[in-house]
């Protein structure tokens, strides 16, 4: 099993879960497991098409899936999925 | 040390007194530091945009460190929710512009350094301008369009933009197009996100909130970044994204690669000057999605004053508040609770035929209270409460806490 984090800004979909554990042998499946048992937080992740919006970014270990090999990106177990959102947070 | 734009920090052109020598002995006794990387820093030239969570700690950093000339661009001033986080200001410095109470600390803090005020907010018809005399600038803003023009502006005139974010518990820092020795630039902001999110979908702290002491870490990693960038020393965060959770105190660093499709930076560019930013993070991500808030039914409003004069006349009206319990704990004004997140299971509580105050906070999420009731229920007797307790507070009772 793989590990998905979710960031703080998401965190609110996931009734507060900061990982998940998945089962899926790839990216695109673990966000997909992550969507049907949080419903909510899909479109903020992906678009009305499937695809990864742009101001998120998938990453498993310290490599952006789009070096690797895009949402097929392959996982197993003990490999950490991360959820890369953008925060603009600093002065006010 | 690999240092490309300070090259000319030679011994004739910058020199320092015996006071400064003094001050600076621990910098100037690490090995690879030294006199050549203190003279770096002198010759350098930062602009730290925000005053706030970030700019406290690096600007106070940053002067302390002997950087030769700082910039500050801020155009607000200090208020009291800002001590708790923005400790280059005290008790004194509420109500007075940030730029000039920063200036008067980092100047105490370091009288050998030049530093230069912007009492404004950083736009596209200023920026090139302010930027254009500086080396570095450190981005600590608080918005997504105002990240958007500072990465945009430094890749227009080639300057690094040592950035940093905060949100809650975490924190993100980067150093974005950055010089290498081969003469080629570093990924910058648009090659990690190349749009920003959606208006609303990413709360900024003003509603999120952050905990006090993570501008001070992430704020430092940022100082860090822009001596080490200046003075040569070390390898600064180019190309990788450091993540900071203080939550869990799990830190990681990933990789950032450049964008083909960066519209500035990417194989075939189309920007060559700054945008509307407010419009690029304003507009719909994603055609087809419609602005829902802008489109749907106008919601009626009643103005605290108007709220205070019912009240006063004992007329019956049911007043209800939509924010979180916790927020009702720091402060309300006897309403009945219902958060906005259960208000369409409790609409046998709301009144269907007596005229029904809905408020929050500031006023957003009373009008989507609304909105839900009368979609859903068909409500004809529901009135927002515009600006919210905050409103409430300033105008009416003076005695009630803000937050």
């Amino acid at each position: 099993m793989a590990k998905l984090l979710i960031p703080t800004p998401l965190r609110k979909f996931t009734e507060n879960q900061a990982s998940l554990e998945v089962e899926a042998g790839n990216v695109e499946g673990s966000i997909q497991e992550l969507a049907t048992r949080f419903p909510e937080v899909k479109r903020h992740i992906l678009d009305q098409d499937g695809k990864i919006r742009t101001f998120v970014r998938l990453y498993v270990g310290d490599e952006d899936i789009n070096a690797l090999n895009g949402p097929e990106t392959a996982v197993e177990a003990g490999s950490v999925i991360s959820i890369i959102p953008a925060i603009a947070g600093g002065s006010n | 040390m690999s240092n490309l734009f300070i090259m000319n920090a030679t011994k004739e052109q910058v020199s320092f007194s015996k006071a400064e020598i003094e001050r600076y002995s621990r910098h100037l006794i690490i090995p690879d530091f030294n006199i050549e990387g203190q003279r770096r820093l002198k010759a350098g030239k930062v602009l730290v945009v925000g005053g706030g969570g970030l700019g406290s700690p690096m600007l106070q950093y940053l002067a302390a460190a002997g950087v030769g000339t700082i910039g500050i661009v801020d155009y607000d001033t200090v208020d009291d929710t800002n001590l708790q986080r923005q400790v280059l200001y005290g008790k004194e410095s509420v109500g007075k512009l940030k730029v000039e109470e920063a200036k008067k600390r980092i100047t105490s803090l370091n009288p050998h350094i030049e530093v230069k005020t912007y009492n404004t907010m950083l736009t596209s018809d200023n920026a090139l301008d302010i930027i254009k005399d500086y080396d570095i600038v450190a981005d600590g803003t608080d918005n997504f369009p105002t990240r958007y023009l500072v990465n945009d502006a430094c890749v227009l005139l080639g300057k690094v933009n040592v950035y940093a974010s905060i949100f809650r518990f975490e924190g993100q820092v980067s150093v974005f197009n950055y010089l290498k020795e081969d003469g080629s630039r570093g990924p910058n902001y648009r090659d990690l996100f190349p749009t920003p999110p959606p208006p609303g979908l990413v709360p900024s702290c003003a509603e999120g909130g952050v905990i006090g002491v993570l501008p001070g870490i992430i704020g430092s990693m940022q100082a860090l970044e822009v001596i080490k960038v200046l003075s040569g020393v070390g390898d600064p965060l180019v190309g990788r994204l450091f993540l900071y959770d203080a939550l869990s105190f799990e830190m990681r660093t990933l990789k950032v690669h450049a964008d083909k499709s960066n519209p500035l930076t990417g194989e075939n560019p189309t920007q060559t000057e700054l945008i509307d930013y407010v419009q690029f993070c304003g507009a719909p991500q994603v055609e087809g999605e419609r602005d829902v808030e802008a489109e749907s039914a106008p919601v009626k409003k009643i103005s605290v004053s108007e709220l205070h004069k019912l009240q006063e006349e004992g007329a019956d009206v049911q007043v209800i508040d939509v924010r979180e319990p916790y927020e009702y704990e720091i402060v309300n004004i006897g309403a009945e609770l219902i958060p906005l997140g259960e208000i369409t299971e409790h609409q046998e509580r709301i009144s269907p035929n007596k005229q029904v105050v809905i408020h929050c906070r500031s006023g957003v999420r009373s009008a989507k209270a609304i909105r839900a009731l009368q979609d859903k229920f068909g409500f004809e007797n529901l009135y927002n409460l515009e600006g919210g307790i905050l409103a409430y507070a300033k105008e009416i009772d003076n005695s009630l806490p803000t937050y």
